[in-house]
């Protein structure tokens, strides 16, 4: 049997072998996924943002809980920064979510970024592929976090979710421009802290100048308590309010077109590269574009240009 | 092109509160290159497999400074081996007597560290000795 097929028989070591391959860029997972793409578009994913410590990884545990107790099986891909000097990562999502390690109906996994900057990783959308394929009613992302521009989460995910945490004060106004028009929902976790709702106030109002079209969804601002699992329940029902909003408008569909729009892009622009760079580096090419911006016969772009024009790839 | 990077998931079973040493072995694997996916303290042997399983790590390593060794780390490989990973190398650390180390090896444990053992010594270890799979 290929990977995708075990996977699609509910084989947990197949399943988690594929995300390795996708993540390690090997070819052979391209035709595992092509097997597995007829199977996708079935979960409902959710990406959860925010900055480091906000408290992601402690509601992504409690949201994973409440969706056990409706009985639906739920995947996890949590996001953490490779180390730009070794290339190694340290990934510790986990810690918070090993309660639901031994739970058949939960399937955990941590990715890396290794290089990417929109706040997930290159693998991110293919792992969650492979995660509808098995099954996966739910599927909750949780990003870096590290103050980028996570926008990458917005055309992965159906429903965004921003965590920010109290305290923000009069900072508040400083906060990152975007981090207002990528949120669905948003959440002030910790809110055993002073000034929760202080915070939730000053969000709430940025929001409604910036979505005064009553028509559309407007994003709420919610309370939680992630270590002590306080405010979950509305939460999720937010979830379920704003997966039904989708639905039923028809934004579903159109982010649905999106990310396939979005993957056929990214595919298209990295097997572009893959075979032009590696006809020039094998023809000679490339070291002869080397030497030339080397004594400034030639530079970049005309090089590009040249490539691209005479077809010095097959 | 596809290239392998090692995954270790470093870890801490049962009821053992010093995790000075796990993380520094985290940080030594991650300053190699690996990738470790530290999931902290007091796992159950059970939690350990799943979470390497779904991880789809190379190697696991234990940090136990409880003494509970000679019964927790047998038990993880045990549980590799009902779960059909037994393929995953399983190495151990901490405050573990000489005297034990020859029966934690005939349980499958493929190597131990003790106190006072270089990080260099053990990332070598590792570079020697784990393969990622194919
Ligand atoms: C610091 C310390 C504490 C700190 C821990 C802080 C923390 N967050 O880690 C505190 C004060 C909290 C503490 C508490 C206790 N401690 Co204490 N503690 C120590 C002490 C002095 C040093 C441990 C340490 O951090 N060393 C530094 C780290 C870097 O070294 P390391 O962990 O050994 O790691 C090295 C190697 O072992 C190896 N390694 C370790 N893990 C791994 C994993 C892998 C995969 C690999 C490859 C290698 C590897 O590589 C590292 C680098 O060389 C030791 C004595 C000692 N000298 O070891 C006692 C010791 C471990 N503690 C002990 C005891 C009994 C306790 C308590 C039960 C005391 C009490 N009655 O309350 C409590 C229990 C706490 C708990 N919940 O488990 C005993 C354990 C006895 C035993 N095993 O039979 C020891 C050995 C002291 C003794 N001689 O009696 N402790
Ligand atoms: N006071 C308080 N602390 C919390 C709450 N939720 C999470 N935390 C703590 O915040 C820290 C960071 O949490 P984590 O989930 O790892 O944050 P992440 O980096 O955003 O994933 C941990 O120590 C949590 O226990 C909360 O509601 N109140
Ligand atoms: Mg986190």
């Amino acid at each position: 049997m290929t990977l995708a097929e075990r996977v699609l028989d509910g084989d947990i070591r197949a399943a988690a072998r594929l995300m390795r391959d996708i993540d390690d860029r090997f070819k052979s997972a391209i035709e595992e996924l092509k097997t597995l793409y007829p199977h996708t578009g079935n979960a409902y994913i959710i990406g959860i943002t925010g900055p480091p410590g906000a408290g992601k990884s402690t509601l992504v545990d409690q949201i994973v809980s409440a969706y056990r107790k409706k009985d639906l099986l739920v995947g996890v891909v949590a996001i953490d920064p490779t180390s730009p000097f070794s290339g190694g990562a340290i990934l510790g999502d986990r810690i918070r979510m090993n309660r639901h390690a031994d739970d058949a109906g939960v399937f955990i996994r941590s990715l890396a970024t290794r290089g990417a900057l929109g706040g997930l990783s290159r693998s991110t959308t293919d792992v969650v592929n492979v995660m509808d394929a098995m099954g996966m009613d739910v599927i909750v992302i949780e990003t870096v976090g590290v103050g980028q521009d996570e926008v990458d989460i917005v055309s992965t995910a159906h429903t965004t979710v921003v965590v920010m945490v109290p305290g923000l004060g009069d900072d508040i106004q400083a906060i990152k421009a975007g981090i207002l028009e990528i949120g669905d929902v948003f959440v002030v976790n910790k809110a055993d802290r002073d000034g929760a709702d202080r915070t939730a106030r000053e969000l709430t109002t940025m929001l409604e100048m910036k979505h005064p079209d009553p028509a559309g969804w407007a994003p709420r601002v919610l309370q939680t308590e992630g270590a002590r699992g306080v405010g979950i329940e509305a939460l999720v029902e937010e979830f379920d309010a704003h997966h039904i909003y989708l639905k039923e408008s028809g934004a579903l569909q159109r982010l649905i077109e999106e990310r396939n729009a979005k993957l056929f892009a990214d595919t298209l622009r990295e097997e572009l590269f893959e075979t032009v760079f590696g006809a020039i580096k094998g023809n000679g090419k490339y070291d002869e574009i080397l030497a030339g911006m080397r004594d400034k016969s030639i530079d970049p772009y005309s090089a590009v240009q040249e490539v691209m024009a005479g077809r010095a790839f097959p | 092109m596809a290239e392998r990077r090692i995954r270790v998931l470093v870890g801490k079973p049962g009821l053992d509160g010093h995790d000075r040493g796990a993380k520094i072995i985290a940080r030594a694997f991650r300053d190699a290159g690996f990738e470790v996916i530290y999931t902290g303290l007091h796992q159950t042997p059970e939690q350990i497999v799943s979470a390497a399983i779904q991880e789809d790590v190379d190697l696991v390593a234990l940090s136990i400074l409880s003494g509970a060794h000679n019964t927790l780390l047998p038990a993880v490989k045990e549980i590799m081996k009902e779960k059909g990973a037994a393929d995953i190398v399983l190495m151990a650390g901490g405050v573990i007597p000489e005297d034990d180390i020859p029966g934690l090896k005939a349980a499958g444990i493929a190597e131990v560290f003790t106190p006072g053992t270089s990080t260099e010594t053990i990332v070598g270890w590792v570079r020697d000795n784990i393969t990622p799979h194919a």
